[in-house]
């Protein structure tokens, strides 16, 4: 129903630069996520789509109407957009019940009674919080609530349902129930969906392609499994995956169009297939960079298994959790976390060996910080 | 891609279309055209004024066309300012009310000030009983205009020097006049009304600090007096200073009280010198005395926040909502106890007592007994007086009485509502425009008229209004109701204001977004979605002003013609007069009208305490 285009939004507070040059398309029917830390313009970016707040440069299109026009000074007033928007606070006036709250944009639309009144009771039973019609907002607990600003939100029809930060005010069980019925929601729907939140596994989990935002500007825009798999910088693979990435800082040399690390963890090579087209790295001389390991792709066996890329080393602590443990390991200087799928527990300082797989590593230039070596999406031989 | 964090956006060429839209874009938000409309407003009901006051003061006007050898009407002088500053009169008129006004002043701060943290802290902190009770008569004597304190002050302590004796002198006990009236009096009466500040100020600090700061302090093996030194008072001390810097601009600026007390022995301070100059001449001498009224207010109010600004922000809130303990001060209770009930007899019960007693006696002083009293006052007609001195019917059968009820009422309705409703848009413009050039300037221009005392302020106004301006555009408005429901509008500016932001503040501006993006307009969000969020604060914010306005005598003192005389001023006039059992009444029927007022305000929650002097 909908296809945004952002182009070259540019925008200031002041002399305060907080959107630069941010350009994006998202497709029909999409659910895009824009992520990142907070204060990286993710929110910002999401009111300049809504129309509350007027970006200095750049155009935006929705379905090929131009909405902001920023070199003529033209923004579309919000209400014209066809999108709707559901708050961070959820901003429901408290002072009108649920059904007044739904019913709200509808009765400004000018529909008649009857159809308001079909249109807010198919909203509410999209949330599933029909009985509570009634109600006023404090007199609901917080899921509800938030269930009640979705419900405002997509009783009106929207092309284009912008959430920002919906779930960051539940407590950790809710906002699973959330996410699943969120995602539902999208499907039965249909509608394009903008995403904000800082959640990187509410990212990963719900959206179809994800934007990450850096310091106003948008680092890469992938599939959660792209994103997850080969995320284009230090700070990117940092931010997404929970327990986080490991980086091995090593050394590697690219000759004959193979890439050979050295580190504590091992010595590699990787072919010229491996490498991201595009980005740059020294050629015949040696060069710092950082090998980066996800904590499931490390499996400790406590007998030397005698395979290739085996490494002893010693363990630091282990977390058992329950469904999996959480080892942190020793080897020469690096320290790095393993994730076991299993009831396990170790001995501080006993002896073990990883099993590693370079597929699946990623390598990084450490003057760039950027990603110089893919890993694979899906595992060949193991 | 190391790129500048600070850097503006691009200018860009201005074309037909940009200037079309942005023009567009600017009127078509409702939003602007309010905020352009109160910035003009806000300019002509305070820069103007002050500006016009200004230039009186360098302008010859007609009164002292003879003074002036050779001056013509409107010529540009310095007569006014030196005839303040550098003649023979100087000492008299300007050094010595000074002096006067700094010595009420400090002495005002000095005993105000640790009397009114005294009774926070045993009020919040100490295990004194009987608090609830307490903390309510503590306030009581607050809610008193302190005109109607001084009114009692004289019911007590009048002597002959007035005409008629007070309790005292009637009782054979000789009261001199250094005692009934004068700098004494004044200071007893304004500690009376101005401890409140300190008392208001610290107990809201107090309340703020965890008590888990001073339990630590006993865990680390302090006793009590060394836990109060250390810890509880260094962290009020910001308080402490605000109230104080409060306490001395107030006292400095006040009229009524000095006016009451002082002027029947000639004893002037800078605000009662001030209104003589004004009502007579030369009035440009006037005006520069109020000038220089406002500089000395400004410089305290500008000391405060050189001092204070800084360390306000102690962040003493805890994060647990924990019950502070209470210190317990053992057998020095009772003595305290005692110490409080003393002075809420001195300071409210007494007082009112004989205020209320002394509208019943036919020869004040007179004592109590069944033949000296009468109901003359209230009800009486000069055909029956009992005593021929008297001058005026019983209040109620008193024409002047009830037109300056009626007038008293009318105004403070009609002004608390303009005010109220003026608030809540300024706090609308300066919450929504936080940040912005517009929401500061508003906030700026707004907070002017709190930097003048009341009676400095008047004397703007009656220099701007007491003739016509361009031509009759801006007509004489002097002996006018209008002039003083204007002056007592712009003067609660701050205040209502203050009250429209923190009011404003609790309607996120999500709420208003969020019905933006469902197609309200802005006339629509305002009526939908911030005036019923907003109704309780406003009433609240009503209230106060109301009570205010009613009882305020600084303000309107200058403007005051007799066919516009409030219950304040009548009572102020008859209180000069032979009889002051009829301004007693009227300042009693004034106290039942403000507590009425008070009650009622306290339903729509309004809080006592963020009431003005």
């Amino acid at each position: 129903m909908s296809r945004i285009e952002l182009e070259h939004i540019d925008k200031y507070y002041g002399d305060n630069h907080v959107l630069r040059d941010i350009n994006l398309t998202i497709e029909d029917g999409e659910f895009m996520t824009l992520l990142g830390p907070s204060g990286c313009g993710k929110t910002t970016t999401l009111r300049v789509i809504s129309g509350l707040e007027a970006p200095q440069e750049g155009i935006m299109k929705m379905d090929d109407h131009v909405v902001i026009n920023a070199n003529e000074e033209f923004y579309e007033e919000p209400s014209k957009r066809g999108l709707n928007l559901v708050f961070q606070s959820y901003a429901l006036w408290p002072h009108m019940t649920v059904f007044e709250n739904v019913a709200f944009g509808l009765r400004i639309k000018k529909f008649s009674r009857k159809e308001i009144e079909e249109k807010v009771m198919t909203a509410l039973k999209t949330m599933r919080i029909e009985e509570y019609r009634g109600r006023y907002p404090n007199e609901l607990s917080g899921g509800q609530q938030q269930r009640v600003a979705i419900a405002r939100a997509i009783a009106t029809n929207p092309k284009l349902l912008l959430l920002d930060e919906p779930l960051s005010n539940l407590d950790a069980r809710l906002r699973i129930d959330m996410r699943a019925e969120l995602k539902r929601m999208h499907q039965e729907t249909g509608t394009t969906i903008i995403y904000v939140t800082h959640d990187q596994v509410e990212a990963m989990t719900m959206s179809t392609r994800i934007a990450l935002f850096k310091e106003g500007e948008i680092a890469q825009i992938a599939t959660p499994l792209e994103i997850y798999t080969n995320p284009v910088d230090l700070v990117a693979a940092d931010f997404i995956g929970n327990p986080r990435i490991n980086f091995i800082d090593a050394t590697a040399i690219y000759e004959n169009d193979t890439l050979k690390v050295k580190s504590d963890l091992g010595n590699y090579e990787f072919g010229k297939d491996t490498m991201k087209e595009g980005e740059e790295w020294p050629v015949g001389t040696e060069f710092a960079c950082v090998l980066g390991v996800r904590p499931e792709n490390v499996d400790i066996v406590e007998q030397d298994p005698g395979v290739p890329f085996t490494v002893e080393c010693s363990i630091y602590a282990s977390q058992p959790a329950g469904s999996e443990t959480i080892v942190a390991l020793t080897a020469g200087k690096a320290e790095f976390l393993a994730i076991q799928k299993s009831i396990a527990d170790y001995a501080i300082n006993q002896k073990v060996w990883v099993v590693l797989n370079p597929e699946k590593m990623n390598v990084f230039n450490k003057d760039s910080g950027r990603l110089i070596k893919l890993a694979a999406l899906k595992t060949s031989n193991k | 891609m190391s790129k500048q964090k600070k850097e503006g956006p691009r200018r860009k060429p201005l074309t037909k279309v940009r200037l079309k839209n942005y023009v567009l874009n600017v009127l078509g938000n409702p939003f602007n055209v309010i905020v352009f409309f109160s910035l003009i407003m806000l300019f002509c009901l305070i820069v103007i004024p002050v500006l016009t006051m200004l230039q009186t003061t360098f302008v010859v006007a007609k009164a002292e066309l003879r003074s002036i050898p050779g001056a013509q009407l409107g010529d540009y002088t310095l007569f006014y300012w030196k005839y303040l500053l550098a003649s023979p009169l100087t000492k008299s008129i300007l050094w010595q009310p000074f002096l006067h006004s700094l010595i009420i002043g400090f002495f005002v701060t000095v005993i105000a000030i640790p009397l009114g943290a005294v009774l926070a802290w045993l009020m919040i902190r100490s295990d004194i009983p009987g608090k609830k009770l307490l903390s309510l008569l503590i306030i009581v004597p607050y809610m008193i205009p302190s005109w109607c304190k001084a009114l009692s002050w004289l019911a007590v302590f009048r002597n002959a020097t007035s005409g008629s004796k007070g309790l005292l002198t009637g009782l054979g006990i000789p009261i001199p006049d250094w005692m009934a009236y004068g700098p004494f009096a004044i200071i007893a009466v304004m500690v009376m009304h101005y401890y409140a500040f300190s008392y208001i100020m610290v107990s809201g600090s107090l309340r703020s600090i965890n008590s888990e700061l001073e339990e630590m302090g006993e865990i680390q093996g302090a006793n009590k007096v060394q836990i109060l030194r250390k810890i509880t008072f260094p962290l009020v001390l910001p308080a402490i200073l605000s109230a104080a810097i409060m306490t001395i601009s107030k006292s400095i600026g006040s009229y009524g009280v000095a006016a009451n007390l002082g002027n029947r022995i000639s004893y002037y301070v800078l605000a009662t010198r001030m209104k003589e100059f004004i009502n007579d001449s030369p009035k440009g001498v006037g005006y520069a005395m109020s000038l220089l009224m406002i500089l000395l207010a400004c410089g305290t109010i500008f000391a405060n926040q050189k001092m204070v600004g800084v360390r306000k922000s102690y962040a003493t809130i805890g994060g647990k909502g924990t019950r502070s303990n209470l210190i317990k001060i053992g057998k020095a209770k009772y003595g305290l106890l005692v110490f409080i009930a003393g002075f809420l007899v001195i300071a409210m019960v007494m007082p009112t007592f004989v205020l209320v007693m002394e509208s019943f006696q036919i020869y004040t002083g007179g004592g109590y007994g069944l033949s000296n009293l009468s109901l003359y006052a209230w009800i009486g007609s000069l055909d029956k007086a009992p005593l021929e001195a008297y001058a005026y019917n019983g209040i109620f059968k008193n024409s002047e009485f009830i037109r300056a009820l009626l007038n008293t009422i009318k105004l403070s309705i009609i002004a608390s509502i303009l005010t109220a409703f003026s608030g809540q848009f300024l706090g609308y413009i300066s919450t929504r425009g936080r940040g912005k050039w517009y929401g500061t300037l508003v906030e700026q221009l707004v907070f002017i008229p709190y930097l003048m005392p009341a009676v400095a302020f008047a004397a703007i106004y009656f220099a701007m209004f007491s003739q016509k301006r361009l031509g009759g555009l801006i007509p004489s408005l002097y002996g006018t109701f209008a002039l003083i429901l204007l002056v007592s509008v712009v003067k609660h500016f701050p205040f209502a204001s203050r009250s429209g932001t923190a009011n404003m503040l609790q309607i996120s501006t999500e709420l208003e977004e969020a019905a933006e993006i469902a197609g309200a307009s802005f006339w629509r969000r305002i009526g939908k979605i911030v005036i019923p969020l907003a109704k309780n604060g406003f009433v609240s914010g009503f209230m106060l002003v109301f009570i205010s306005i009613a009882k305020e005598l600084d303000l309107i003192a200058i403007l005051m013609t007799p066919r516009n005389y409030t219950l304040s001023y009548l009572a102020f006039e008859y209180s000069k007069s032979l009889m002051p059992q009829c301004a007693d009444a009227i300042a009693i029927v004034m106290l039942l009208f403000i507590l009425l007022c008070y009650r009622i305000a306290n339903r729509f929650g309004a809080d006592i305490s963020k009431s003005w002097g």
